[in-house]
């Protein structure tokens, strides 16, 4: 996985606040944003409004965000249906009979999700891959995930690029991967990649273990980051928190 | 005492894989400290199971290793990797980390060496091998002969005794190979390579044996072993086109 599909460099404050920080804040958020009642729609407003903040002292564009953030279409899809498929009663809108459950469940699923991917996407922007490893191992996750996962981030390169040279070669030999009937060479296309990065998966281990691997990747060691940066970070999620708890106070 | 104990002894080793095929039929071979030898041979033949066997990562056949004295076994692993350093064929096996500097320090932290100690010791690294401005940059954006390069500097932060080379030669072009030579003949260290580039071999290592079915078949100056071309014949080994030695 390219770094720059999701990770904008930069030198902001939120760039530099430490990625331990500022996964706990965004998972914080997330949480948040989750536990507020949907009625209260302001709370996800004002949400919305800490995050965009959030984008304006990193220095990221909206554009940025938008862009990244068609990923969530399908659940709009889905949400959008709700409406019209949802029981109980039914109110009218516009002319068109929409159930009042189904709208209420759809809003849910839109704004939440929505605001979760946001601060995902934030999180990823603002934080270079390698660090936002480095802080789950600092946040005590398990050694064999995070080992697995950067592995993931340095290979996932290694097998696109070798997915590209595998698909030029058909197509030089006359497949045209636009038709339908021509997937069985695709899917069996994917099934020798699937072999091969087993095989490789192997021999990296074996290279791995030739340089005194044990188990554990070895981490340089970083200076805890203070209160003040602690409390600078997770600031946008104590926001988020609030209003979720004046939401669920009123409401 | 260098004297007593040869920098690396391969006393009759033997293994078979798993599904029965014998790689290993009788090892013996004996490599003094400074030496550079290449180990050749037809694809198959049993090279890459015997540079696996000198760290540790393949064993529990026949006969025995020793590392500067240092026997092969469990209980001396972590010493025998550090004194034996192994580049493997596919830079891409070897290098997994996302920037260079760290795939470099990965071997060192592994050994213990201390962290204010760790920032020279990479440099110190891809400088030997002329990469030092790369250092931040991702492996998976470098040449084929710079990822090389990059994959010797990985064992070379290690500071092994002895350096284990899996077809150093092959995917790089006609520059990058003579940049490697170039490197691997200014470091000072015991060598062991494996190779079927029979011209490479003549170029870096004074000695060669030559390994077929799990044997060696052949030792002496690469020069003489080259230019014997029925014992070349009859292992499925030749010169490239236009090449003569006699």
């Amino acid at each position: 996985m390219s770094a720059s599909v999701l990770y904008r460099p930069g030198d902001s404050v939120v760039h530099r606040l430490p990625a331990h920080v500022k996964i706990v804040a965004a998972f914080a958020a997330v949480l948040g944003v989750v536990a507020t009642p949907r009625e209260a729609a302001w709370a996800f407003g004002a949400d919305l409004v800490v995050v965009v903040a959030v984008w304006a002292v990193a220095g990221v564009p909206v554009g940025w965000f938008a862009r990244r953030a068609v990923i969530e279409i399908p659940f709009v899809l889905f949400a959008v249906l709700l409406p019209f498929v949802g029981g109980g009663p039914r109110t009218d809108v516009l002319g068109v009979s929409v159930s009042v459950e189904g709208s209420l469940a759809g809003w849910n699923i839109v704004a939440k999700g929505t605001l979760g991917v946001l601060i995902s996407l934030t999180l990823a922007a603002t934080t270079h891959p390698r660090d936002l490893l480095a802080g789950l191992r600092r946040l005590r996750v398990p050694p064999l995930v995070t080992t697995i996962a950067s592995l993931m981030l340095r290979y996932v390169e290694v097998i696109v690029a070798e997915a590209r040279r595998m698909r030029l070669a058909r197509l030089c030999r006359g497949d045209d991967s636009r038709f339908l009937w021509q997937a069985a060479a695709v899917a069996r296309g994917i099934g020798v990649l699937f072999l091969r990065s087993y095989e490789r998966g192997e021999r990296v281990h074996l290279a791995m273990l030739a340089r005194g691997w044990t188990g554990t990747m070895p981490a340089p060691p970083a200076a805890p980051p203070g209160a003040a940066r602690w409390l600078a970070g997770v600031s946008p999620a104590v926001l988020v928190a609030a209003g979720c708890g004046v939401a669920l106070w009123v409401t | 005492m260098g004297d007593v104990n040869p920098a690396l002894l391969v006393k009759d080793l033997e293994y078979a894989y798993p599904d029965g095929h014998r790689a290993l039929a009788g090892i013996d071979l004996r490599v003094e400290p400074g030496e550079r030898i290449a180990v050749l041979g037809p694809n198959g033949a049993g090279k890459t199971t015997l540079t696996l066997h000198l760290v540790g990562v393949l064993g529990g056949g026949g006969g025995r290793v020793e590392v500067s004295g240092l026997p092969v076994d469990q209980r001396n692993l972590r010493e025998v990797r550090r004194r034996v350093g192994v580049v493997f064929q596919d830079p891409d096996d070897q290098l997994f980390m996302p920037t260079v500097a760290e795939d470099v320090a990965f071997g060192p932290r592994n050994f213990g060496v201390p962290e204010p100690e760790l920032r020279p010791r990479v440099r110190a690294a891809l400088d030997a091998v002329g990469m030092a401005a790369h250092a931040e940059r991702s492996p998976m954006h470098l040449s084929a002969g710079q990822r090389r390069r990059v994959a010797l500097a990985t064992v070379l932060a290690c500071d092994p005794e002895i350096l284990v080379l899996d077809e150093p030669s092959s995917n790089l072009e006609p520059v990058a190979r003579r940049e490697l030579a170039e490197v691997l003949l200014s470091l000072d260290r015991t060598m062991l390579m494996v190779s079927h580039d029979l011209p490479y071999a003549l170029q870096l290592c004074p000695r060669s044996v030559l390994v077929d079915g799990g044997r060696i078949v052949a030792d002496g100056p690469t020069r003489e072993l080259l230019a014997d071309s029925a014992l070349l014949a009859a292992h499925r080994l030749e010169l490239p086109w236009g090449f003569r030695l006699d």
